[in-house]
């Protein structure tokens, strides 16, 4: 060790005070202390702040774990289709009350399932406000586009023709889904620069659904679930078109 | 795989309820539906934990990122801190001038910004090291570090000179 301690820096004053720095340093800079008491008088005083801090919040580490949030874990670790899809029949009532995340008392089901829509409507808020990159691939290569998505999402996409509904296919891009691998968007617009999007990734229920509604910030969205895939038609088109659009989806994919 | 998760899951949610609770100052049904949040966004990514990676702290990297973006904002400040609500165990203190201590120490950690809250409490009440809480609030450590140190500097000038010393470890 040398005679002439450099000053510590205000990182390994608080590496000291966490009992961070490593001990060759710290026996330097406690030396240094030693001749200023001052800043020797902070590190005191912030020792046993953190130990105060240990202190004070230990207890709230022995109470016990409440039902609730066992079942979250137990729940969505024992996946399978029944409990789905009572996640997705509960969604509806959560949909309908307005409450998407945190603020209302969620069941475990039914958060999860919110994740699900949720993700279709931040990949949607996210992207139609985009003049240049609102979509990877344009419309101009479709086929291109729809061989590319079906391949991620191993499943047999067409980019639904909206036209007679009064929307034109802007093009697509591809998305991580929460928890079923990729996700497809595809957007349309109308001349007026009026956007949906058409949110698809995989599912794993057995059964088919009619078209569920649900609205957040403005934001309506239909989803249904269809074969392999579920969907969300996501636009802030007033509910009567959304619901068109829907059909007329659903009905390309149903061919 | 499922019971596996679970029981890897499991022994983290005392911890998680109790930064939650201290978060959200202690209102317990807004604690409990974050922590409910964070497990229930958490299984549904959970092929994007990287084995064998540091699972408390990605469990913490979604809770803390569910509060920012989702609760916090919603979250009106109060005013005024009663902490003695938040610790009944404390009316009848065993050791007054202790107790006196960790009250002001409370208080003072709950009127501090967010983010120096936040971080010292990872810190010190948590044990994350510098780095974790670097990962986890989504910022540089050297963001960490002054946080910290700001922090701790605003709660020594709030708790009252003449409290004992506690937990003495340097000198």
């Amino acid at each position: 060790m040398s005679e002439v301690v450099n000053s510590p820096l205000e990182n390994e004053i608080q590496a000291l005070v966490d009992g961070r720095l490593d001990p060759a340093r710290r026996l330097e800079v406690e030396k240094w202390l030693s001749a200023h008491p001052d800043e020797a008088a902070r590190v005191r005083d912030l020792s046993a702040q953190r130990a105060s801090v240990e202190d004070a919040f230990s207890d709230l580490l022995d109470r016990p774990v409440p039902a609730r949030l066992r079942n979250a874990v137990e729940a969505r670790v024992q996946t399978g289709p029944v409990w789905r899809m009572a996640a997705m029949v509960a969604l509806i009532v959560v949909g309908a009350a307005g409450g998407w995340f945190a603020n209302e008392t969620l069941t475990a089901r039914t958060a999860a399932t919110v994740a699900l829509t949720n993700d279709a409507l931040r990949a949607h808020s996210l992207f139609v406000r985009e003049k240049r990159h609102a979509v990877e691939v344009t419309a101009q290569e479709e086929a291109h586009l729809v061989t590319w998505l079906s391949r991620r999402l191993q499943a047999d996409l067409v980019a639904p023709n909206l036209e007679n509904e009064g929307y034109r296919l802007v093009g697509g891009r591809i998305l991580p889904a929460s928890d079923a691998g990729p996700a497809a968007q595809f957007m349309y617009e109308t001349p007026e620069g009026e956007r949906v999007t058409l949110y698809i990734e995989q599912d794993t229920l057995g059964r088919e659904t009619g078209f569920r509604f649900t609205e957040h910030d403005g934001l309506s969205a239909f989803w249904w679930k269809d074969g392999p895939l579920v969907y969300v038609l996501t636009g802030a088109a007033p509910r009567d078109e959304l619901l068109g659009l829907a059909r007329a989806t659903k009905a390309q994919f149903s061919s | 795989m499922a019971r596996a998760t679970f029981d890897l899951v499991e022994p983290h949610i005392p911890s998680l309820r109790r930064y939650a609770l201290v978060l959200l100052r202690h209102d317990e049904q807004r604690a409990d539906d974050l922590v409910q949040d964070c497990l229930v966004r958490a299984l549904s990514r959970w092929h994007l934990w990287r084995r064998p990676g540091n699972l408390r702290a990605w469990l913490f990297t979604i809770l803390h990122n569910i509060y920012v973006n989702d609760v916090a904002r919603a979250a009106a400040r109060p005013d005024v801190v009663e902490i003695q609500d938040y610790f009944p165990a404390m009316a009848v203190p065993p050791n007054q001038a202790d107790r006196i201590q960790l009250l002001e120490v409370v208080t003072a950690i709950q009127g501090l910004p967010d983010e120096q809250r936040q971080t010292l409490l990872l810190v010190t009440m948590e044990g994350f090291s510098y780095d974790e809480t670097a990962e986890i609030t989504g910022v540089p450590i050297g963001t960490v570090m002054s946080r910290l140190s700001r922090a701790r500097d605003k709660v020594r000038g709030s708790v009252s000179e003449d409290a004992p010393a506690r937990g003495r470890r340097v000198t």
